[in-house]
């Protein structure tokens, strides 16, 4: 294949990649967008497989071929294997594949003098390598470190070490001036060398140094970070469908961690300098009060007796892995007459999404699972809201000034008639904030495991 | 503990305190409940479906009486058929829970103190949202308010929709309800789902909300005056605002169809709103029905317990006992309020009664307990709407700083410089890779903002398998021998692969799902 067909097929490619993006914009076409995706990409495999330069290769050729081989058999058994309550982890993996793979590009295209550049070019390439290898390192050790917390291998507390911006600015700064010396001199093995180390203890300090419930933006920013690092790979090697590829990518990340970030109503910076529990705020109103115990028959026969049901899950939903049963009691009333509506609030779970997924995976139709704004307005109208495994998602807190998590958008599930909230105990939320919506006169608590409440629930319809 | 359910011995009484369904929930609560035979009758619950919920049935009216704890509807009165008074056959030291009037009997208090009965009285559940669910008054309240509806659609000669037929078009009936506590808003809701037009009045302004709730329209006095007494009720008001009132109602009267009127003030005659005056210039056929006639009446005309018909055929109705019309829904109701008040009263489920008196509802409610008169209960302050509180007027500190329109020229300044610098000094082919760099950024903003918050998980798989694609690179590092690059490469290539074929088999998992 001559190179000229090889730049056409990446065209093409790329085209395709964006339209598989374009396609995620509704249910529907979502499936046709992933076969797009798919051809494109068996595109840009099969012509970089056919371009003079692989194809001049003869024992290569054939390690390259074993090498997807192995790599194919690995992801279709990691993918068919993962429950959906596990997608979390297993995007946290990927992104670490794509940063050490970036690593190694880099590396490999610093180490590889085949070709003869300008002095001008010579130090874009260096800068490049320089880049390239530093994020890359980033995503591999930073995703590590998601992957560990999130598969509760590592204790998913933020590490809080003493000075620990100071750390992160250092690294930064001695990384840059390594950058300087390194272009400087040309290239230099050493300077390389200690950048990348640099960079794997930055990117694991990153990410360990971030709680449990921001892990969203972490994996978001972390997705970020995975496309830009395919970008600098591109640019190293002159190849426009990388560089479209990682730009795409990266941007994607981007706006994914602004999204959750602006659900927080945080800033991208505080969330990366560190969690809610690093400034221990005393919640100042002691907001204490009584709190309503209720059983599941009598939620079975305030549900039975409801003309509108909105459920509004939470990361603890997935924890106990209840939403089959959520969608058992979903179908039971619908077959009643009765409205049932979900509200995703857009940072429930460990990753953008999450919920859906899991509320998918139970079938339960997408048409009723809402976002937040389409939600919100229609609290007044609703007879009971269950509150399953949620808590600073549905917290008034949020609406007074002053609250650690003020000005936070939440579900405002307190307008409804009743409120059930399902909860094991009466521990605050990962803000560390008590939530009032607890003591409220419409509100009732029912204790205990999400999965055997839900399953009682049931049984009682 | 023994509860009994007597017959109620009132005439025209149609309720009873239990029904087959609040005796299971008694039960429950450990209590063994025995029932006066045929005590359900009216209300249309015979005695074996009480004996299928577990109760017993007896005949002896006396040995009903005499259990451990009596469930009523009404305030005592002369038995007729035991003649005797009712308080002479309740057990002494025993428990009372009925509907007490205990303003009007305060001799009654007296004799059940001496007696050593504990009495409670269903009135004087004190108005807080805890207590929402043993609120007789309003449950009853909303039947009567739903009653006073049907009655006077009985008595109306007309449709209450609006309907445009073959045989001509049929205006919708106009109706006034004035006063929208419990009873007017539920006649609100009533009438304006048979299709009436529907406007409500009342002297607590914070009611409005409620009102244009329920799709009515309120209607408003020129006058500024608070008159909400802060226990929930209303309160008597200034000569001024009556006169600004009666004079909004005598030109409603002209107007409406229908009036149907609940002014009450606790413990006093229902005012006259209505005069006979203002019925006069109503149309013929018109209907008025008085809700507060058992308290005097509204209307000038009212005859508590009668319907009459004014001299311009204007059909007023008096009745008093609207509750007592709807059977078997009010029986319903009022045994579900007591049902409700003992779980308060037994926390324990063992059919005892522990009678607290910190519990501000134990407090309201008990009107004589070991001997002594306990009521009237220290008032506790509730209202629904606070009157003008601080609450909003702290408007909620704006947390997201908006970017300053200084920074965003400075930034935008600063990255055209940085365009700039990099155009003069790179080499074309750099600048080709840059051009196509920038340009599928702002793609990708563009086509991501698009995706819906739900495909968010397989945005990042599928983008997890597109950034797969650094396999191009890796693939055109290897070579021939195996030497640290072409390891290098090949350990990219299999990982990278892992990525493209494990993304996109994991997105394509996730799609299959969503279903509509």
């Amino acid at each position: 294949m001559q190179a000229g067909m090889v730049i056409t097929a990446y065209v093409i490619a790329a085209v395709l990649f964006i339209m598989a993006l374009g396609g995620l914009s509704q249910q529907e076409s979502a499936k046709r967008g992933i076969w797009l995706g798919i051809i494109g990409m068996a595109l840009a495999l099969v012509a970089t497989l056919l371009s003079p330069k692989v194809m001049a290769l003869t024992t290569g050729l054939s390690y390259i071929l074993i090498a997807m081989l192995i790599g194919s058999a690995i992801g279709v058994y990691m993918a068919k294997r993962v429950a959906m309550t596990e997608m979390p982890e297993l995007v946290a993996i990927l992104h670490s594949f794509v940063g050490l793979a970036a690593v190694f590009v880099g590396v490999n295209s610093y180490l590889d003098h085949s070709q003869e550049l300008t002095p001008v070019m010579q130090n874009i390439h260096l800068v490049e390598v320089f880049l390239g290898v530093f994020i890359g390192a980033v995503t591999f050790t930073g995703s590590l470190v998601a992957f560990g917390k999130l598969r509760g291998i590592m204790s998913s507390k933020a590490l809080n070490l003493p000075q620990r911006h100071k750390l992160n600015l250092l690294a930064l700064l001695v990384s840059a001036v390594m950058l300087v010396q390194f272009v400087n001199q040309g290239g230099n093995d050493t300077y390389l060398v200690i950048m990348a180390l640099i960079a794997l203890v930055f990117g694991w300090h990153l990410v360990a140094s971030i709680g449990g419930a921001d892990m969203p933006v972490v994996v978001s920013m972390l997705n970020s970070y995975s496309g830009w690092a395919a970008a600098a790979a591109g640019f190293l090697l002159g190849n426009n469908l990388l560089i479209v590829t990682g730009a795409l990518v990266g941007s994607s990340g981007a706006i994914l961690s602004y999204i959750m970030c602006r659900a927080m109503n945080r800033s991208f910076i505080s969330v990366i300098a560190g969690g809610f529990g690093n400034d221990p705020i005393a919640s100042d109103d002691e907001e204490e009060g009584e709190v309503q115990p209720t059983t599941a028959e009598e939620v079975a026969s305030m549900l039975t007796n409801a003309r509108s049901v909105v459920i509004t899950p939470g990361y603890g939903m997935a924890v106990a892995q209840a939403q089959y049963q959520v969608q058992d009691i979903t179908q039971k009333l619908r077959a009643q007459g009765v409205e049932v509506r979900f509200g995703i609030h857009p940072v429930a779970g460990r990753l953008p999404g999450h919920m859906n997924v899991l509320l998918a995976e139970a079938k339960v139709p997408y048409d009723i699972v809402l976002e937040m704004d389409e939600v919100n307005d229609d609290f007044a109208n609703t007879d009971v809201v269950l509150v399953i495994g949620a808590n600073d998602t549905v917290n008034p807190a949020a609406k007074k000034p002053g609250s650690p998590i003020a000005g936070m958008p939440v579900l405002e599930v307190w307008d409804a008639k009743t409120v059930i909230v399902f909860k094991r105990g009466m521990a605050s939320g990962y803000a560390g904030v008590q939530n009032p919506l607890f003591f409220m006169e419409n509100t009732k608590m029912l204790f205990g495991d999400a999965k055997a409440s839900c399953d009682q629930i049931a049984s009682n319809l | 503990m023994l509860i009994g359910i007597p017959k109620e011995p009132m005439v025209g009484e149609t309720r009873v305190a239990a029904t087959p369904k609040t005796v299971e929930q008694l039960i429950k609560l450990g209590f063994d409940v025995c029932i006066e035979s045929n005590a359900g009758h009216a209300a249309n619950f015979d005695d074996a479906s009480y004996e299928a919920a577990g109760a017993s049935i007896n005949a002896d009216t006396k040995a009903v009486y005499q259990s451990d704890l009596v469930l009523k509807v009404n305030p005592l009165l002369d038995h007729p058929s035991q003649a005797c008074h009712e308080l002479d056959l309740l057990k002494d030291g025993g428990h009372l829970i009925s509907f007490m009037a205990p303003a009007q009997n305060e001799e009654q208090l007296k004799q059940l103190a001496q007696r050593n009965i504990t009495a409670m009285s269903m009135e004087s559940v004190p108005r807080i949202s805890r207590s929402q669910s043993m609120d007789a008054l309003s449950s009853m309240a909303n039947i009567g308010g739903y009653r006073a509806v049907i009655e006077a659609a009985h008595h109306f000669g007309r449709f209450f929709t609006g309907q445009i037929t073959a045989a001509g078009k049929v205006p919708p009936a106009k109706v006034l309800i004035i006063g929208a506590g419990v009873a007017g808003l539920a006649a609100l809701g009533a009438a304006g789902s048979l299709g009436a037009i529907v406007r409500a009045f009342d002297t607590r302004p914070e009611v409005k909300e409620q009102i244009n709730s329920m799709g009515a329209e309120f209607l408003e006095v020129e006058l500024e005056e608070e008159s909400s007494s802060g226990d929930g009720y209303a309160k008597v008001m200034s000569k001024a605002f009556i006169e600004a009132e009666m004079a909004l109602f005598a030109e409603q009267a002209k107007e409406v169809d229908i009036i149907i009127t609940t002014a009450m003030i606790p413990g006093r005659a229902a005012p006259k709103l209505i005069t006979a005056e203002m019925v006069s210039t109503m149309t013929p056929g018109s209907v008025i029905v008085d809700l507060a006639a058992g308290g005097g009446g509204n209307c000038d005309l009212t005859e508590p317990g009668k319907v009459i018909t004014s001299a311009n055929g204007v059909t007023v109705i008096g009745y008093t006992d609207m509750p007592a019309r709807l059977p078997s829904q009010a029986s319903q109701l009022y045994g579900t309020n007591l049902v409700n008040l003992l779980k308060l009263l037994c926390p324990e489920k063992n059919g005892q009664l522990v009678i607290d008196f910190e519990d501000p509802i134990m407090r309201g409610i008990t009107i004589s307990k070991d001997g002594e008169v306990t009521w009237p209960a220290p008032p506790i302050q509730v209202a629904a709407a606070p009157p003008k509180k601080e609450q909003d007027s702290a408007p909620m500190e704006p947390t997201k700083q908006e970017m300053s329109a200084a920074v965003k020229y400075a930034l935008g300044a600063a990255s055209a410089v940085l365009v700039g610098w990099i155009a003069l000094n790179a080499p074309a082919a750099f600048l080709g890779h840059f051009t196509v760099f920038v340009l599928s950024c702002i793609i990708g903003y563009y086509v991501v903002w698009n995706v819906r918050h739900a495909l968010h998980t397989p945005l990042m798989a599928i983008t997890n398998a597109v950034s797969g694609i650094i396999v191009v690179g890796a693939v055109l590092q290897v070579g021939d021998e195996l030497n640290l690059v072409t390891v290098l490469a090949l350990i990219s290539v299999l990982i990278a692969s892992i990525n493209i074929v494990g993304g996109f088999y994991v997105t394509k998992r996730m799609l299959k799902m969503f279903q509509k």
